[in-house]
């Protein structure tokens, strides 16, 4: 990919990238730096049958999974930690038989991803060994077979040649898109992403085509000053969208703070489900004609500045979280 | 000096006292979510200032100047020897066999301190939907040692789990052998009633203490599997200090330790 034509707005960006039935990964990590503003300009745009995999999603996921727009998740975890824990649509819809799910360990679902990244078709492991991730699947045989873009089977145990030790063979994941939300990028494409990378550097890497939201845009000269803390090079990334607070309502490193406040509204419109979840979207989603104007219905510039990370320490102690 | 043990404290708070007594000064600890944060925190207060937090998310030896409330949290990386992501801290760290001491906790346990975190009822159409294994599958595989922290009802204590999500001695002596597993195994679980341990032939989970005013008989009528109760003592209290610094120094929002 160029270095050039690379910034495009959010709405192209869902329009270009993202198809119904498509393989797709984000960035971040429970609470912490989703696209959120990409996911919900994807159920503004109505986007379904989506095949997501991650590690330790959250609200991210569950928005979809709420708005209908997922067939399948494989992944080790869907929740919001101290938030909402087990996410409240995934939980549902699970339960009702409505999505197909597979579960893999963290460490497991992040060396799939570890290795689409390094060009492999499986990595072996010593994790899950001895637990029911290893004998049951979710997802079934027949399922598989149809979906030429599945791995044929959740895993393989085998002994290791060299040393007879038992190990488990994962299967690599090269989604058709990754979409992470970074602090910098550069408008040549380099990323730069602030505290934890958590699996972005491999899901960025892992994916054919990677979208990067991102907090600020910055010049070429200027992030190339200090190339040692980029993550990910300019050409893995295809398109740059600048969406300061993307993140909201999920915490981002150096910038500003999960949102309690608005957790405590999502957590009771997804519990309740059905016309309580509908009427958070309608709110929130559909009913906010862009970015700005969802930041004016959290709160706006009062609520942004009560979420503002502290720079000596890139969060906000003074956020009431109880 | 004579230790002032505390009149007034909570279960979880005798819980989490209790729970920080299972790490020792120096050592590696993988930390999870909720009760363990607090545990691990009063640890390095108290008896292991030079034990080490680690985060599944990417942060080695973390400050923690506030409680946090994810293990991908920004509170985590304030002070920390290394910040980097989920491959670093379960490869290079965990897999490679460095961490001494991981904490799980689960909806089941069994007699040999296998955990479900995943399903309540058939895997495939569950009556219940959990958050699944997280991390925590990877750390009861790759530990040297875990300490299993959970409510004690004997729904939570069945003969056998629903879904293995998190293997202890799997099916008794040398299921993790068996199983391919080259290390660890559980060692405690530490609930509301009281601290089980596991014997070391038929790695079979014992009682060890009922906590003050529990007494052993409302333990046996929890567990939903026989528990050898001969070798059971009371469970220490905690004291004066350690209830202050968790009250007011490591949770004084009530994040974890509501009051």
């Amino acid at each position: 990919m160029s270095k050039t034509n690379k910034i495009i707005s959010l709405q192209e960006a869902v329009q270009e990238f993202i198809h119904d039935g498509i393989h797709i990964t984000f960035g971040g990590f429970t609470m912490q730096r989703h696209p959120m503003a990409f996911i919900r300009e994807m159920v503004r745009q109505e986007k379904c049958k989506l095949i997501i995999y991650g590690h330790s999603p959250g609200i991210d996921v569950d928005m979809l999974i709420g708005a209908g727009a997922v067939k399948r998740v494989e992944v080790a975890y869907i929740g919001d930690e101290l938030f909402v824990s087990p996410s409240p649509n995934f939980r549902r819809a699970v339960e009702e038989g409505s999505i197909q799910w597979e579960d893999y360990s963290n460490f497991g679902a992040t060396l799939r991803l570890v290795a689409g990244a390094l060009g492999l078709p499986f990595i072996p492991a010593r994790t899950m060994l001895g637990s029911d991730m290893i004998t049951q699947s979710g997802f079934e045989p027949e399922d598989r077979r149809a979906d030429p873009k599945a791995a044929p089977q959740k895993h393989v145990l085998m002994e290791c040649p060299f040393t007879g030790d038992k190990v488990i063979l994962l299967p690599a994941v090269n989604p058709d898109v990754a979409v992470i939300h970074a602090q910098m990028v550069g408008r040549d494409g380099t990323v730069r992403i602030l505290g934890q990378s958590y699996a972005d550097d491999f899901v960025a890497r892992a994916a054919r085509r990677v979208v990067v939201t991102a907090e600020e845009i910055v010049s070429e000269e200027f992030i190339r000053q200090c190339p040692e803390q980029n993550c990910i090079p300019f050409f893995r990334v295809d398109a740059i969208v600048h969406v300061p607070y993307g993140a909201h309502p999920t915490a981002c490193h150096g910038c500003y703070d999960y949102d309690p406040q608005h957790y405590a509204v999502y957590a009771e419109a997804s519990r309740a489900g059905g016309d309580a979840f509908r009427e958070y979207l309608g709110t929130y989603v559909h009913g906010a004609s862009d970015h700005w104007d969802y930041l004016d219905r959290i709160g706006g510039t009062k609520q942004l500045s009560y979420l503002k990370a502290d720079p000596a320490f890139g969060y906000n102690p003074g956020v009431r979280r109880r | 000096m004579d230790k002032k043990y505390a009149q007034d404290y909570s279960t979880a708070e005798l819980m989490v006292t209790r729970a920080a007594k299972e790490i020792a000064d120096g050592e590696i600890v993988f930390v999870g979510t909720g009760l363990p944060m607090i545990a691990s925190m009063l640890a390095k207060y108290t008896h292991a200032p030079d034990s080490v937090i680690v985060f599944e998310a990417g942060t080695v030896d973390s400050a923690l100047l506030h409680l946090p409330a994810s293990v991908g949290d920004s509170r985590c990386v304030s002070g920390a020897s290394t910040c980097r992501g989920l491959f670093d801290i379960f490869a290079t760290v965990l897999q490679r066999g460095v961490i001494d001491v991981g904490f799980l906790g689960g909806a089941q346990v069994d007699r040999y301190g296998n955990l479900n975190s995943t399903v309540i009822g058939d895997y495939h159409r569950p009556d219940v939907r959990l958050p699944g294994s997280g991390g925590a599958g990877d750390i009861a595989c790759l530990s040297k040692r875990t300490v299993i922290i959970m409510l004690h009802e004997r729904r939570r204590f069945p003969e056998q789990v629903d879904y293995l999500t998190s293997p202890g001695w799997v099916d008794g002596p040398g299921g993790r052998e068996r199983a391919g597993l080259i290390r660890g195994g559980p060692v405690s679980v530490i609930t509301d009633l009281g601290v089980m341990q596991f014997d070391e032939q038929s790695r079979e989970m014992y009682l060890t203490s009922s906590h003050p005013g529990i007494s052993v008989e409302q333990v046996l009528e929890n567990t939903g599997f026989e528990l050898d109760a001969s070798r059971a003592t009371e469970t220490e209290p905690p004291t004066v200090e350690e209830i202050d610094l968790v009250r007011h120094t490591i949770d004084p929002e009530g994040l974890f330790l509501r009051r």
